[in-house]
């Protein structure tokens, strides 16, 4: 054997090291995992003193459900929120993304982040991509020129509406949004019709499901309600444990703290700063 | 029988079938259109507005693509603002129909949107210039444009002249958005129009319930139920 090759990890971009690998197991027909999508029902309305955006917890790999409880409403700025449907890893990635742009472009201005820089980074992003990330987000939030929302398409297009909504479970909840939103909506009126419209989607829309999470944003405030209600509990519990057969035996059990191994000498002057 | 969300693709791109108009008149333009927003048959915004500025006294009327159409506008709107710094004065109506056909030619493979630029300017007053999706320049009197133009073009033959008056001019556009809206499936909501002349721009909308009814068209009602309770027959029956 010649000489000992360090594994260096690879400075970025894409890796090919198992694209043999799967190669050789889509030949045997094994297929790959579909991408982890949030199948989902997102909406956002303005109420009189500010934004209300709402999500269901529901996120999808095919037909399976791969997350019972995640979290769509994406933090952007303190004052800007953002929910997310499409691929999930697209919404997380670009949401993550434009939040750090946002972040710098407040250090940059000294000022609070605005709703439409927001909306600029992403749509100028979406729309470099041409659709390919696939990303439907409703971005909702607060600030100086007072509150906003918008959806902002894959494509890269954006509409600003007073009631929005996007997703799989958009139609089950605009049909509410639709027959109850009126102007001048107080917040518990507000959270009331959003609780209402998500709910739509969870029990009318497959893609959607679980709970509901809620945002309401105002001037110089945010609550953000995680889990706000729960109306999929998980109704029957085994009152026998899960019993998993022991693999590896275990022989001996010793502990050895290793002071009684090493002498420990405290010698010298302290670390000069 | 299993009602799949395929057959209603959320996922298409956002466009907007839509009507669109622009119509000189003495002393300026009429810019109209309507206001829906499509993803495949779901109606995505039904209060959009398509008129967009691009400076003080030039606006554009988009259609196509939503996404292309948007991002077209953005960067004609930045152009011309450094332009007008470089000028000096307020960018003509010209220049900003050749922006925008600079750009629509120039990228003709990618973009699929039909612009209508309309505004006044000192130099040739008001003026309506069509750039549709090849990137080529018209300027006319009047343009259509989009889904609901198909139903237009005997429309306006018959009814545009030369020399109308702003109330005529913008008459006609309401009633032109109106007719397209009635006969094309893409095309709904609002009539938003903008009237640009050397006073300047002013905004106006037409709701839905304001707009002429016509052959066939029913008066909104709340339900069936009470068309038939009237003593009506109901709608009529399917054609044999």
């Amino acid at each position: 054997m010649g000489k000992a090759v360090i594994d260096v990890p690879p400075k970025g971009g894409f890796s090919f090291d198992l694209y043999k690998r799967n190669a050789m197991l889509s030949k045997d027909g094994v297929q790959l995992p579909p991408f982890t999508k949030t199948g989902t029902t997102i909406v956002g309305l303005i109420f009189q003193d500010g934004v209300i955006l709402g999500a269901d917890t529901r996120a999808t790999s095919g037909s399976i459900v791969c997350d019972k409880n995640c979290e769509k409403i994406h933090y952007m700025a303190p004052n800007i929120y953002c929910c997310g449907a499409g691929t999930a890893a697209d919404t997380e990635a670009v949401t993550d993304m434009v939040s750090s742009q946002l972040q710098l472009h407040r250090y940059h201005t000294g000022r609070e982040s605005r709703v439409v820089t927001a909306l600029t980074y992403l749509k100028r992003h979406l729309f470099s991509y041409q659709g390919h990330v696939s990303a439907a987000l409703v971005l909702g939030g607060v600030d100086f020129t007072g509150p906003h929302l918008h959806t902002i398409y894959p494509h890269g297009s954006t509409d600003t509406l007073p009631y929005a909504t996007m997703g799989s479970g958009s139609l089950a909840a605009m049909a509410i949004f639709e027959s109850k939103y009126k102007e001048g909506l107080t917040r518990d009126e507000g959270v009331q019709l959003v609780t209402e419209a998500i709910c739509s989607g969870i029990f009318n829309d497959l893609g959607s499901g679980s709970n509901v999470d809620i945002c309401v944003i105002t001037k110089g405030n945010k609550e953000f309600l995680r889990n706000h209600l729960q109306p999929n509990p998980r109704t029957y519990v085994s009152p026998k444990e899960y019993s998993f057969t022991k693999k590896t035996e275990v022989l001996l059990t010793k502990i050895t703290p290793l002071k009684e191994k090493v002498k420990v000498t405290e010698v010298g002057d302290a670390m000069e700063e | 029988m299993s009602h799949s969300m395929d057959d209603m693709n959320l996922n298409a791109p956002h466009s907007m079938g839509t009507t669109i108009i622009g119509v000189t008149y003495d002393g300026g333009v009429v810019l109209g259109a309507d206001s829906r927003t499509s993803t495949g048959v779901y109606v995505a915004n039904r209060c959009s507005d398509k008129i967009t500025q691009l400076t003080e006294n030039v606006y554009v009327c988009r259609s196509g693509s939503a996404a292309d159409s948007q991002v077209v506008s953005d960067y004609v709107r930045h152009f011309l603002h450094q332009h007008t710094i470089q000028l000096g004065q307020p960018a003509t109506v010209k220049v900003a129909a050749n922006l925008v056909r600079l750009l629509s030619y120039g990228n003709k493979n990618m973009l699929q949107t039909g612009l209508i630029v309309g505004g006044w300017d000192k130099y040739e007053g008001g003026k309506i210039y069509g750039v549709p999706l090849g990137g080529t320049v018209i300027e006319a009197p009047f343009a259509i444009g989009g889904s609901g133009s198909s139903y237009l073009y005997g429309f306006f033959d018959q009814a545009w002249r030369e020399g109308m008056t702003m109330e005529e001019a913008e008459a006609l556009v309401v009633k032109a958005v109106s007719l397209a809206i009635a006969r094309d499936g893409a095309s709904g909501g609002v009539v938003r129009t903008v009237i640009i002349n050397s006073e300047g721009a002013k905004r106006n909308f037409y709701a839905g319930d304001t707009l002429p009814l016509w052959h066939e068209e029913l008066e909104p009602q709340n339900s069936l139920l009470d068309i038939l309770a009237a003593g009506g027959d109901g709608p009529a029956p399917m054609a044999e």
